[in-house]
């Protein structure tokens, strides 16, 4: 089993329902964020091309942030999913410096933070709060071991990309272009 | 209020607790009504509660969930809901913010005069009340109860209104018509006997073609209609927009026209001559429903794309593609008649366009076109009749926009204004949920118009600009706080949702429905107001709708089946179908607005461009805020904290800008904006304009989020084109130019 999300950039109008919905399902104080959105224009006027997309956790299947972590408070978990248990976290920020992805930022109470794919509703069989309410249904959450999840079958038709692949952290974030 | 103060002074509402004030406890009941029941999360017991949505006019239906404290935790849509479909947009999903900023207003507050300086003072609900009543019936009796306006936007509507109904006024205004889609609804109404109405019966989920002119869904967030732009996206549809800026529907569009501004009627007119002159309209469709196709036909004869590049800087090539590609797409096309179009004040005509394509296309009443909505029928409970009102704001403007449907904000304003004389005057003005500073163009004749006033009562949730300039100001508790009126509004499917309070009003803040009441009891008016509680009245309506409160406050949504079968009525051509207009049929030429003495068919008319150094002025909404109300929102701050000024890299170049440098804005007129705006420099607008986020740049520094971030437009649009069809005002006719450095008593940047 392998979750993973896909973001349709042709669907996403950039609203940030996506970040507020995080912000209030897991209680993110106001100030962060765990997932964003990245608005990219190219070209030049009336030659132009935009691309909105959310952002966040890569949850990499190599994932640079649990290697170098020295408590094991990063770990993965059912699905790959990367997680911090705050518990164990020592604040120290090798997994911050780490993340090609600047994914993580430290909670006011002293440990790091980041998405965690919503874990708590996917193992209760819901999806994560940001694909629950994206308005134009453009995230994806799924199992990509899975060739018939609708995941798969998306990645199997549409073009796609992933950020930063050059990092080489295997990330299981992928962009519908 | 003293009777000595006969000028207001803009009062910050002071930052007071509530030591010392002793108020008696609620003299209504909270019911315990978060019923325990799953969330959305199996495993996570938690209590929810059902709402629609206060944070915009979508009214969409969602659940609050409460947590373990038995807080105000999250607030999620609800899935019966056609409005939502299960998924709020940004500002409904943060919403929470609403109830839990600590900024709102607290308690009633009453103007007063110490020491030579005007200030509010608290007050307890009793004392505000009998002060309004005791002030509004000396006015009735000295000036007519026709001398008491009301500006109202929001659920609060249905209360005052009815309240100011049963006083003996009926000049009851909301924003919604003259400053934003009044000229659609007449337009439409006069070409095929019915209005757009909200939410719009645009049938975008299932179009083949979608036109967008200046509407930016996506950046405009109504749900439903970026939900089903994104479905045709999906679907493989043709989007084509006509924007000046390249919006975010523009970066999604197949076709974008980066038209040149206030040029849009010569596209429109154009795209008719095409369709007509190439036979690419629904000949038959045409043939069996309209009224006037010949005299259109030679009326649009020289509106070649030829004639249009000249005026458009569209290509002629693009002009005829796009037109091709909309027949292709006929009937399942929507040119989209937009939601704020008072622009340019020629804005029926130019919606009346609209509405002639979208006849030549045969998709009004078609799949994929414009559906024919149903709504729920809520009954009333009977009533003393309304007074009937000696005299209405039409008096003040005898023979002028004979075709406004609806009372206008703005000429209520200005029949207040001491410089329009006229046979009456108005006196008082209640105002509920509307921030007339920013919602009205021209905000300082708003001003004049209030100190001509004898009384100002502001009802709001927030210290707005308003609330400054009220005699009185009633803090009404936030929609997560109360209950309200059952939501019926028109859609594909009938259907009803409730709302209910997810916890205590916080403060001593009411609803405004108690508010009303409580008013009219004193206004002697108690026979109007029969039910003692709102939830009395609901289970009586909704009992009578075969259900209960009860019921409703399990499910939230209530699905009725439609009484006719005629969502598509135009589809399969039926014979003799009537329209409501003066000739049963649409009208591509209007006999209505022939009669009235305007062009029954619209023409194109060159408006003012920007003079050398400046630029048109530009606005629009973000996804993410709505007007000015939620800009003070913590949780919507955080997403985007103030707006700032898109300017092309050209234009910076030549006037030396930087990325993220403020400066002033000053308009044609000589105004400066109250403060600074940092300045976008970006590809996506045009060389001719710059673009702002409606709603920024609050003045009251009580909002501590909000005060002195960002500019509001409204006080840079002080030229206004009003349309002599209906009064809309037409705001998109201002230049601004500007100033890098502070202007004297603007402060630092």
């Amino acid at each position: 089993m392998r979750y993973a999300m896909a973001i349709d950039t042709r669907k996403c109008v950039g609203c940030s329902d996506c970040v507020v919905a995080c912000q209030t399902e897991n209680n993110v104080p106001i100030g962060y964020c765990r997932d964003w959105v990245v608005e990219a224009t190219t070209g030049t006027y009336p030659e132009l091309q935009m691309e909105l997309r959310s952002e966040r956790c890569n949850h990499c299947s190599d994932a640079p942030c649990v290697r170098c972590c020295p408590t094991g408070a990063s770990h993965q978990e059912e699905g790959g999913t990367v997680l911090v248990d705050p518990q164990e976290c020592i604040g120290c920020k090798a997994c911050i410096v780490s993340c090609p992805y600047d994914a993580r930022y430290v909670h006011p109470e002293g440990y790091v933070d980041k998405c965690t794919f919503c874990i708590h509703r996917v193992r209760a069989g819901e999806s994560p709060a940001c694909v629950a309410v994206c308005p134009t249904h453009c995230l994806y959450f799924g199992d990509t071991d899975d060739p018939n999840s609708k995941i798969s079958r998306l990645l199997a038709r549409r073009k796609w990309k992933r950020l930063i692949p050059e990092a080489g952290t295997d990330p299981n974030i992928y962009y519908l272009l | 209020m003293s009777k000595s103060i006969t000028r207001r002074e803009f009062i910050q509402i002071a930052g007071m607790g509530l030591g010392g004030l002793a108020i008696a406890s609620p003299v209504f009941s909270w019911a315990k009504n978060a019923v325990l029941m799953p969330d959305s999360v199996p495993g996570m017991y938690t209590r929810r509660v059902p709402t629609y949505c206060e944070v915009c006019f979508w009214k969409c239906a969602g659940w609050v969930h409460l947590n373990e404290a038995g807080e105000i935790w999250k607030i999620t849509g609800n899935e019966l809901d056609p409005h939502s479909e299960g998924r709020l947009c940004p500002r409904g999903t943060g919403g929470v913010g609403m109830y839990y900023d600590n900024d709102r207003l607290k308690t009633p507050l009453i103007r007063t005069e110490e020491s030579g300086t005007q200030v509010f003072r608290e007050a307890g609900w009793d004392e505000a009340l009998e002060l309004i009543a005791r002030r509004m019936k000396a006015i009735a009796g000295k000036y007519g109860p026709e001398s008491v306006a009301l500006f109202t936007h929001g659920s609060g509507g249905h209360y005052f209104s009815h309240l100011m109904k049963a006083f003996g006024t009926t000049s009851i205004a909301a924003p919604s018509y003259a400053q934003c889609r009044g000229p659609r609804e007449e337009a439409f109404y006069h070409t095929f006997g019915e209005g757009i109405g909200s939410p719009e019966r645009t049938d975008i989920r299932d179009t083949r073609c979608l036109v967008l002119i200046g509407s930016h869904i996506g950046e405009n967030m109504h749900n439903g209609q970026v939900q089903e732009m994104s479905a045709a996206i999906d679907k493989g549809a043709t989007i084509i927009t006509v924007d000046p800026r390249f919006s975010t529907a523009a970066g999604k569009s197949t076709y974008w026209l980066p038209i040149k501004p206030a040029t849009d009627l010569a596209l429109l007119l154009s795209w008719i001559h095409v369709l007509i002159y190439e036979e690419w309209y629904d000949r038959k469709y045409v043939e069996q429903y309209t009224y006037g196709f010949d005299e259109l036909k030679t009326h649009v004869r020289p509106f070649t794309p030829e004639w249009a590049y000249g005026i458009t800087t569209i290509k002629p090539q693009i002009i005829r593609e796009t037109a091709k590609e909309m027949a292709n797409a006929s009937p399942a096309v929507i040119v989209h008649p937009g939601r704020h179009v008072t622009w340019y004040g020629d804005d029926t005509q130019r919606l009346r366009a609209v509405a002639i394509l979208n006849a030549l296309l045969g998709s009004w009443g078609r799949r994929g076109g414009f559906y024919n909505p149903e709504k729920a029928h809520v009954p009333k409970v009977k009533i003393p009749p309304y007074p009937h009102p000696k005299w209405t704001w039409r008096d003040a403007f005898p023979g002028q926009y004979p075709l406004a449907g609806l009372t206008l904000a703005s000429a209520i304003r200005d029949a207040t204004h001491p410089d329009l004389k006229w046979d009456h005057a108005y006196k008082a003005w209640i105002v509920n949920g509307t921030n007339l500073l920013f919602t009205l163009p021209e905000p300082r004749k708003t001003v004049e118009a209030i100190q001509n006033l004898e009384f100002l009562v502001a009802i709001d949730t927030m210290p707005m600009e308003i609330t400054g300039w009220a005699d009185v100001v009633l803090p009404e508790c936030t929609y997560l706080e109360r209950y309200d009126s059952i939501r019926a509004s028109q859609h594909r499917e009938p259907a009803i949702a409730v709302r209910t309070p997810a916890a205590a009003p916080r403060w001593e803040t009411r609803p405004g429905w108690w508010i009303a009441r409580e008013l009219g009891v004193r206004l002697g008016l108690k026979d109007y107001f029969p039910f003692a509680t709102h939830e009395e009245e609901l289970d009586w309506q909704l009992k009578q709708m075969g259900t209960s409160l009860e019921e409703m406050k399990r499910v939230g949504v209530k699905k009725y089946p439609r009484e006719y079968d005629d969502l598509y009525p135009l589809e399969d051509g039926p014979e003799g179908y009537e329209f409501n207009t003066n000739t049963g049929k649409i009208e591509l030429y209007s006999t209505a607005l022939e009669e009235a003495g305007f062009d029954p068919l619209p023409v194109y008319t060159p408006h003012e461009e920007p003079p050398e150094g400046y630029y048109r002025l530009i606005y629009g909404r973000a996804p993410m805020h709505t007007f000015s109300r939620t800009s003070n929102n913590p949780n919507l701050t955080d997403l985007m904290a103030e707006n700032t000024v898109w300017v092309h890299p050209k234009v910076a170049k030549e006037w030396d800008l930087r990325a993220n440098q403020k400066i002033w804005l000053q308009n044609q007129d000589g105004v400066t904006s109250s403060g600074p705006i940092a300045v976008r420099i970006t590809e996506r607008i045009r060389f001719d304009s710059v673009f702002m986020v409606h709603g920024f740049g609050h003045t009251d520094r009580r909002l501590s989020r909000a005060a002195y971030r960002g500019v509001n437009d409204a006080e840079l649009i002080t030229k206004v084109k009003v349309d002599p069809i209906m009064g809309g005002t037409g705001m998109r006719g201002n230049f601004v130019t500007f100033l890098t450095e502070a202007p004297v008593g603007k402060g630092e940047a």
